[in-house]
């Protein structure tokens, strides 16, 4: 097997893109990774969507998206899998490189999740639940993560404080991202201590409030992939390896989890990537990972390694996890408040961290010196995890 | 201070010589009274000051016959934003804001919400009768900070606290309405017509007005005397394409 590389990314703001089709996106973020790569023609196109079928009504997004930039004859393969969908893309690009089989491997992600009611994109999602057990009882992904928070809370001492804390965080350096849906500065008086934060943030699914929950976003983000050894020949920026990857799944329903608060896909996923990296969650500088609600960046925070279970949340507190912190996570603002469209945050997960990698982030959000980064991409409610670990190469 | 605490108030001396001489319209004043609606007594909304999560002090307070100009200025590129119903809601509350201008509606109220003077938000709304309500609009210009929220919920404070109304029909003209306040306040029913448009009006009650004002109606009274003077020497409004960019733009939630 061949190391893989990362040669170029792309991502476009996320937001509400009115103006914009699922495919124009994908093609945006496309181009940009294309420019940065410095690469014109690609061997095969991998395209993460989870529901333009459902939600546009358009199936064969590659097909389309290979047309769309010219890049025929492309071998192209549209990858569905829940909000993992990104993450498992790029996994598959991956390994189309590291086989041998193709060279150059475009990986685009997108989704446009706001041209229907948020309610009608929340069903969405929902649609990865069980069909026969769960979905018919009207569960839904913030439904679950209020009943994962509770049950956190509990076990582990998690508390409202910690979980304002990554929303305080991960806003903030939303509002350095411009890339980021949500770039606006909450505080802490707004959101927890003033008697007005009853209305400012609500219970939405008990004990998480607004503030503890993505955004539904529309957005794009795109990455090259191509063997270690054609770097200095396809182009001229500084490479980005994949070190590592893992993936693994747990079962489709929570009720038959003997501890639903131990998410053994994240753990799995985790190691599997950091034994494939030879390396261990000490050495990675900045991490991302998938707080589509704040209790899942402590919960995934402890399942990688980190921290011990039970003290992510504490670490929080102590400002572990910020900017020149022990470990910097989300530096992007994460899912909370750079956004999620599905199919699009895993590859953006990716796309940042190359950033950090590259060192070319600005210095109110780059983590100095950045030598590894690593990813958690979690599908369903943690039943399909995929985990990257990166590390900068060599000029 | 207002020029004008109430404008129904004013002796009809008072009107015609604003009339016929401040405003420059000239009309033949008994045809003019026989045009405009009957009105009743309006007890004045008192302001008062609310924390976003941005941390922001946001001034709630009543709007003026004075201030319809301005309003009028904030409202008119919102009848152009085809999303999230913004144009009919902007069409709508733009006649009306003229229509209390104009002395076309009865008994109508406009509340607007502001921060450091810049307009956030504004809502209105009119006394059908004594006892009943008629809520009419919510208009949010900055948008994620729950300003529309907290407006609808300081427009149903009025009528239910300071006009001591007994009930207030209510229509959505769209989604994100009806789940502002349909379900977050549990309103009732009815298989009245709203004066919008005529869809079955939905009520609230006095009852459930409080049994939901712990956990949506907030405000702090008296209002600190400098955001309340910063907040009524002027109302400004952002222009036409930075309202367009707040309400529809790439980061308009």
């Amino acid at each position: 097997m061949r190391d893989v590389a990362i040669i170029g990314v792309g991502m476009i703001p996320f937001g509400r893109r009115d103006e914009d089709t699922l495919v124009d996106m994908l093609a945006y973020a496309s181009l940009k990774a294309l420019d940065d790569a410095g690469v014109e023609a690609v061997d095969a196109v991998y395209v993460a969507n989870m529901g333009g079928g459902i939600l546009q009504h358009q199936t064969a997004v590659a097909s389309a998206l290979v047309d769309r930039l010219s890049l025929l004859p492309a071998a192209a393969d549209l990858v569905e899998n829940g909000p993992a969908s990104g993450g498992s893309a790029i996994k598959n690009g991956v390994l189309a490189v590291a086989s041998g089989y193709y060279d150059v491997v475009l990986v685009a992600g997108g989704e446009k999740m706001r041209e229907v009611s948020g309610w009608r994109a929340t069903d969405f999602v929902a649609t990865l639940t069980h069909p026969e057990v769960e979905y018919p009882y009207g569960i839904t992904l913030p439904g679950m993560a209020g009943m994962f928070t509770q049950l956190y809370m509990e076990k582990y001492g998690v508390t409202r404080e910690m979980l304002v804390e990554i929303s305080l965080k991960n806003q903030h350096m939303g509002a350095l991202n411009p890339y980021a849906h949500v770039e606006m500065l909450i505080t802490r008086e707004g959101i927890l201590d003033s008697p007005h934060a009853v209305v400012n943030n609500p219970p939405a699914a008990t004990p998480l409030h607004l503030y503890d929950l993505c955004p539904v976003s529309d957005g794009a983000a795109a990455v090259i992939l191509c063997p270690l050894e054609r770097v200095k020949e396809l182009s001229k920026n500084v490479p980005v390896i994949v070190a590592g990857f893992g993936q693994a799944t747990d079962t489709h329903t929570l009720a038959e989890r003997d501890d639903p608060t131990d998410l053994k896909a994240v753990t799995l996923a985790a190691q599997q990537a950091f034994e494939r990296a030879k390396m261990k969650p000490e050495d990675i500088s900045v991490a991302e990972l998938h707080d589509a609600f704040t209790i899942l960046e402590i919960a995934e925070s402890e399942h990688v390694g980190f921290f011990k279970k039970g003290e992510g949340g504490k670490a929080v507190l102590e400002g572990k996890t910020r900017l020149g912190g022990q470990i910097p996570i989300n530096m992007s603002g994460g899912l909370k408040a750079r956004g999620h469209p599905v199919g699009a945050t895993g590859v953006a997960q990716v796309v940042e961290l190359t950033w950090q990698l590259r060192h070319e982030l600005p210095k109110e959000r780059q983590v100095k010196g950045a030598k590894a980064g690593f990813s958690i991409n979690f599908g369903g409610f943690g039943n399909n995890v995929v985990a990257f670990v990166l590390k900068r190469g060599e000029k | 201070m207002p020029i004008y605490p109430s404008r129904y108030s004013w002796p009809m001396a008072r009107i015609t010589n604003y009339i016929l001489k401040e405003s420059c319209m000239a009309v033949d004043m008994e045809l003019e009274l026989m045009l405009r609606p009957p009105s009743l007594p309006m007890a004045p909304y008192p302001p008062k000051v609310i924390t976003l999560a941005n941390g922001k002090k946001m001034v709630v307070r009543e709007a003026h016959r004075e201030d319809v100009p301005t309003l009028l200025k904030s409202v008119h590129p919102t009848l152009f934003i085809h999303k999230d119903f913004y144009d009919v809601v902007g069409a709508r509350l733009y006649s009306e804001l003229l229509g209390m201008y104009t002395y076309r509606t009865a008994n109508e109220f406009c509340l607007v919400g502001q921060i450091d003077g810049f307009l956030v938000g504004m809502v209105n709304s009119r006394m059908y009768s004594a006892k009943t309500g008629m809520s009419l609009h919510t208009l949010a210009i900055d948008r994620g900070l729950r300003v529309g929220a907290h407006l609808f919920a300081a427009k149903m404070e009025h009528h239910i606290e300071y006009l001591g109304q007994e009930e207030v029909l209510i229509v959505a003209e769209s989604p994100i309405g009806f789940r502002r306040w349909m379900l977050e306040y549990g309103l009732e029913p009815t298989d009245i017509p709203h004066e919008l448009g005529g869809a079955l009006s939905y009520r609230l009650t006095r009852e459930l007005y409080f049994e939901t004002k712990p956990r949506l109606v907030v405000g702090d009274r008296p209002v600190p005397p400098e955001l309340l003077e910063v907040a009524q020497r002027e109302i400004i409004i952002a222009s036409e394409a930075e309202t367009r960019e707040k309400i529809a733009g790439l980061k308009g939630r």
